[in-house]
């Protein structure tokens, strides 16, 4: 499978990563370049095999349900580019 | 002591404890070390001299009265990928700009509760995606390596000196450095230079691909990738969540080891932190390996291996053979299939780790006409290169109607590798012995390399395996190649069996001795 320049345009999109005309042009010769060079997985056979879901075989570690953490708005905000209050700001998003 | 850098940490250890130096002297002269060095090496993106100097003090207040922990006084660099409270914590890309975190990784936690000095935050490609710490926003790190060259000199008069040896013919061998930089190998360069260049006893790093190996193989220094859940990954910045593990870069087999005790833990805040206590690493040095069953994979033979690598690895086998080892022939059908099934698997889980880079709650924001448009300048701004193509191939593969095809098809595989692993371990094999990099470092702004993203992503062919697998990898120096540079030999090993791995790479160390670049910086 290869990509052309729309099908980058609208991935870029959908990373929320804005590109140039030529930026377009330059990744999708590089995307081709490393699909192509994945293709070749498309060689084994899989069948009856599970994907991996979990590196280690393990159960998933609960805890208890109580509150263990909290009352820190000033520590999460405090690296953010704008914010008023405790809130986070950001551009106007409902009209 | 002369220049208390060329110390190892365990040299250290012991005059810290037997009060002949102090933590605040130690660390005073790496301090002096960085300053000097660092303008070349570019290895640390950040010093922490006030915070080194009032942890040294601290540590020399519980040394006196003999209350020091595992790692009192120790001056360690810590990877820039690592949480570190109030400290440049940026994983070297420009959307964390100014990013200061209020809350210390768990990694690190445990080095500082066990006493050790923070110097600095090191350089590191960004995100800790590349091979050669060039992605870094912070510009490359150069290794302290330099290829050499041997020339014959007529000498009017037969003396010894200046690292030249004297022949019977009153001619001189005389070794001379060329002047191209050369990278130290990726992600983890700074850490692997800064260990190489004695501007810290001993770095943190992390490895997603062979981001501790590579790098340590390319600088002469010992890196391990324990396995996977040994080290906890809370307050690391993540790149590929299935993937990345914290582990020690070091100047010998007995620091690595010292450097992971005290790294490695049992993590409730990390739900794939393994339930398993930390075994004494350190008491594995030593122990005799006869007997031990290394296996030898043929399908590391890869296509265009230079011969000075193949002649590595027959070194390295005729090495543990006479220590006593069994070496047996083995076969992992698939790894031909990990790199690839790697860059599916990475950037999938990188374009979904990095969508938290949103110019909202933390580091850099370009504004844009509404929301979106905000994300999308502040991300096309705050990305380099090769992070922007990793999400994108992650952000494609993901995509509805590739899903299969591509990440599913990827997990698949991943399975079958992790598969060839157990059956060689399930036949008896104790430790697997290969090449840990496919070249030695190779030169700054290789046009091949810049030309071709799949070109860089090969320096991996013999770690990737690894992490698909989960399992520990130790990479450990071995010789130095005809122009003077540095190669590893990895070994793997099985799943939380990092203790063979000590055992059977100090059994190369002292086969192979230690190795330390000429200085020129």
């Amino acid at each position: 499978m290869s990509v052309d320049l729309q099908t980058v345009k609208r991935v870029a999109h959908l990373a929320r990563i804005a590109v140039s005309e030529e930026d377009a042009e330059r990744m999708t010769g590089e995307l081709n370049a490393i699909l192509g060079f994945v293709e070749q997985l498309n060689e084994v056979d899989v069948s009856g095999v599970e994907p991996m879901t979990s590196v280690t075989p393990m159960d998933m570690k609960k805890r208890s349900d109580v509150v263990t953490d909290g009352g820190k708005a000033a520590d999460i905000v405090v690296n953010a580019p704008a914010t008023e209050e405790n809130f986070f700001l950001v551009p106007k998003v409902v009209e | 002591m002369s220049d208390l850098t060329q110390l190892t940490i365990s040299q250290a250890r012991a005059k810290l404890r037997g009060k002949e130096i102090t933590a605040t002297e130690i660390t005073e002269a790496y301090l002096g070390a960085i300053e000097r060095a660092n303008p070349a090496l570019n290895a640390y993106v950040a010093v922490t001299g006030d915070k080194a100097r009032d942890m040294a003090k601290a540590s020399d207040a519980r040394l006196v009265k003999g209350e020091g922990g595992a790692l009192e006084g120790i001056p360690l660099g810590i990877k820039d990928l690592f949480g570190t409270e109030g400290v440049h914590t940026q994983a070297c890309s420009h959307v964390l700009d100014g990013f200061k975190p209020r809350y210390e990784s768990t990694v690190t936690s445990n080095l500082w509760a066990d006493g050790a000095v923070m110097l600095g935050k090191l350089n590191m490609d960004e995100f800790a995606m590349g091979s050669s710490n060039e992605t870094s926003y912070y510009g490359p790190v150069i290794n302290p390596w330099r290829r050499s060259r041997l020339d014959t000199a007529v000498m009017p008069t037969t003396h010894q000196g200046d690292g030249g040896f004297v022949s019977a013919g009153g001619t001189r061998t005389v070794r001379s450095l060329d002047n191209a930089q050369l990278v130290p190998g990726g992600s983890s360069g700074g850490s692997a230079t800064a260990v190489s260049a004695f501007l810290c006893a001993g770095a943190t790093a992390t490895d997603t691909g062979g981001s501790i190996r590579q790098p340590a193989a390319f600088t002469g220094t010992v890196g391990i990738k324990p396995t996977y859940g040994r080290c906890s990954r809370w307050g690391i910045v993540a790149f590929a969540s299935s993937l990345d593990q914290a582990g020690p870069i070091a100047r010998d087999v007995r620091d690595a080891a010292i450097l992971l005790q005290s790294m490695a833990s049992v993590d409730p805040k990390d739900t794939t932190s393994v339930d398993r206590p930390v075994p004494d690493y350190e008491a594995a040095i030593g122990k005799p390996i006869k007997g031990m069953k290394v296996g030898i994979p043929r399908e590391y033979r890869v296509d265009g291996m230079p011969e000075e690598i193949e002649a590595l690895w027959q070194k390295g086998i005729a090495w543990l053979k006479d220590a006593g080892a069994e070496i047996v022939d083995i076969s992992l059908p698939h790894t031909k299939y990990a790199l690839p099934a790697y860059y599916i698997v990475a950037p999938a889980e990188a374009s979904s780790n990095l969508a938290r880079y949103d110019g909202v709650r933390y580091g850099l924001r370009v504004p844009g006409k509404d929301i979106v448009d905000m994300y999308e300048k502040t991300r096309a701004a705050g990305f380099g290169r090769e992070v922007k193509r990793r999400i994108m191939i992650g952000t494609y593969v993901l995509s509805a109607g590739y899903y299969d095809a591509y990440y599913l098809q990827a997990q698949k595989v991943r399975n079958l590798i992790k598969r060839d692993f157990e059956t060689v371990f399930a036949a008896g094999v104790d430790v697997i012995l290969t090449p840990a990099t496919p070249s030695a470092a190779f030169g700054v702004a290789d046009e091949d390399m810049a030309a071709d993203p799949v070109k860089m992503y090969l320096n991996d062919i013999f770690t990737v395996t690894v992490n698909m697998a989960g399992l520990p990898g130790i990479a450990v120096p071995a010789g130095l190649d005809a122009k003077g540079l540095p190669l590893g030999l990895q070994l793997i090993g099985r799943p939380f069996d990092e203790e063979t791995l000590f055992q059977t790479a100090a059994v190369i160390e002292q086969a192979a001795g230690t190795f330390q670049p000429e200085k020129w910086w």
